[in-house]
């Protein structure tokens, strides 16, 4: 039953250190505000699992909260590369972090495979990728009707799935539109949950009755974060905040420069400064 | 193919172009970002207005007024005919064969069309860890063929790539039959040089088209293997006055629309 809370106590009662937690939302709807909250609270030894670990990935994993990392495609979409992942993964900083790398088809799979309660995803995948020889995840299953060899990978099961929607009304039912990505089997396939949303209404009126609605009684907490996914976007609510992105080129490519940044944005502030952000980009 | 223009051009500009026209009016294109992106919404704006884009967001039948700077910008969902979720897109529109081209990017590149977009260097311990295949290694194997676009250079087209990130024609001849592979796999590469196909026979890339003002020469030394050329060798026909102002007003566009943070 979703219960509307604060970011500070959603995090503190459902993120623990030594988590799995899903962060999810397909370049549109990324959570970045919940991310930072999970920063500040200082999360230890998570596997993050997220099929485009971007912004929010490198400043979790720079911060040094992250054991592992799940990944289909680990880049500032449109900009390069990610310099905190990489310097963890080519440096060791802050700490030296597992990976396990699939496909975007693999990941999408696995999600689904999650929300269907199922233990393992199937799909014609990997063929000749590279991929299989690196991550012994990747195994294969005959088909017992037909003899097709195809790809299967464990389902993913968060502990937590944490992502940004539209918004919810006062149950706690949540409404995401738009480039909806992987949130539904992400939220589906967890133990636990936590939306942050634009706003809360009385009520989804005027919604489209195949709009993607997650039921009150799929969702753990629902937090409203104006701006919340700031720079990334909300479908009409704000545009994406392209410069930032990169801006965070820059800021991504020295340590020190890192440290600042994110002492003065993330660490010293709190889930109330996202609204400003976004005011000049709201339509 | 398009008039003879006296318009000067960049090899950039013709590397769009000449990419933009294999493309046609009734193909279903899955959209990679960056090169195959600017070429598939030149096509789309000139020879092609009715070519189905889709980007790997879930957007199909996209009809972006500026480039997208991510594969997920707002803009793509805007202008779609519909908006599905991943899983979907994947499972039921990749998967499911409803896709004939898919156009990629490539940062390493061999002979035979195997792209590598994961490591340079060994995997476990990298000299650059690059972004990761993301939708590429499906998008290989399940579209019906695969265009690849990049510019041309020794770091970039090697003697053997680091990682098979996308399969492409393997070891060359048979390889994708042999490893259950059913659809075409590379079929074209355009790069700022030349217009590249692969031997019917070998897979090998061959060079079929030389753009105007490069020659064979270039070709070569920006390529790190020994390049094939086909028996006959064309010189790309130049791009058209309508062609260039498409891509250069869309460049515009785009630059504005990202430069404001909208």
């Amino acid at each position: 039953m979703a219960q509307i809370t604060t970011l500070a106590s959603a995090v503190r009662d459902l993120v623990h250190d030594g988590d799995t937690v899903a962060f999810e939302g397909f370049t549109h709807l990324i959570p970045h505000a919940a991310a930072h909250e999970v920063i500040r609270q200082g999360k230890k030894d998570l596997t993050l699992i997220r099929m485009t670990p971007d912004v929010i990935y490198d400043q979790m994993i720079g911060m040094g909260l992250a054991k592992k990392a799940v990944f289909s495609y680990a880049g500032n979409p449109g900009v390069g590369l990610l310099k905190r992942m990489r310097d963890a993964l080519e440096n060791g900083w802050p700490r030296s972090i597992e990976t396990e790398e699939h496909s975007h088809a693999g990941m999408a799979n696995a999600y689904e495979a999650g929300a269907a309660g199922l233990p393992c995803a199937i799909f014609r995948g990997y063929r000749g990728a590279g991929l299989k020889a690196v991550n012994p995840n990747i195994r294969s299953v005959v088909c017992p009707f037909t003899g097709e060899e195809l790809a299967a990978i464990p389902a993913n099961r968060p502990d937590v799935t944490i992502i940004h929607a539209q918004k919810a009304n006062r149950k706690g039912d949540v409404l995401i539109e738009g480039i909806i990505g992987v949130q539904k089997e992400a939220v589906l396939a967890a133990k636990r949950s936590i939306v942050t949303v634009e706003e809360v209404v009385d009520h989804f009126d005027d919604a489209h009755p195949n709009l993607c609605i997650l039921p009150h009684w799929t969702v753990t907490a629902v937090v409203v974060v104006p701006g919340g996914a700031h720079p990334s976007y909300t479908h009409g609510y704000y545009a994406r905040d392209n410069a930032a992105y990169l801006a965070w080129n820059e800021i991504s490519g020295d340590r020190d420069t890192f440290l600042a940044w994110m002492k003065a944005n993330v660490l010293d502030v709190g889930p109330d400064v996202f609204a400003a952000r976004v005011e000049g980009l709201r339509k | 193919m398009t008039a003879t223009s006296d318009l000067g051009f960049t090899p950039d500009e013709m590397m769009t172009i000449a990419a933009a026209r294999a493309l046609s009016n009734d193909d279903v294109c899955f959209v990679g970002i960056g090169a195959p992106s600017a070429a598939c919404n030149v096509a789309r704006l000139t020879h092609a207005p009715d070519i189905t884009l889709i980007y790997e967001s879930g957007t199909i039948g996209t009809a972006p007024e500026v480039l997208p700077l991510s594969i997920g910008d707002g803009e793509l969902c805007d202008t779609a005919l519909t908006t599905v979720s991943v899983p979907e897109m994947f499972r039921y529109w990749l998967q499911g064969g409803r896709i004939k081209t898919g156009f990629l990017g490539a940062a390493q590149l061999d002979r035979f069309g195997n792209i590598n977009t994961t490591v340079i260097g060994d995997y476990a311990h990298p000299k650059v860890r690059l972004p990761g295949g993301g939708g590429a290694p499906e998008i290989a194997t399940s579209c019906g063929r695969i265009f690849i676009t990049m510019k041309q250079s020794k770091r970039g087209m090697v003697e053997t790539i680091d990682f098979y990130t996308s399969f492409g024609h393997g070891e060359g001849g048979d390889h994708r039959q042999r490893l259950g592979i059913t659809t075409a796999g590379p079929a074209l590469l355009v790069t700022d040089l030349a217009v590249w196909k692969p031997d019917p026979v070998t897979k090998e890339f061959t060079v079929v088209s030389i753009h105007p003002g490069a020659t064979r020469e270039e070709v070569q030394e920006t390529c790190g293997w020994t390049v094939r050329f086909a028996d006959t060798v064309e010189e790309t026909p130049r791009p058209s006055a309508l062609e260039l102002t498409t891509l250069r007003d869309l460049k515009e566009r785009t630059r504005i629309a990202h430069q404001g943070g909208k």
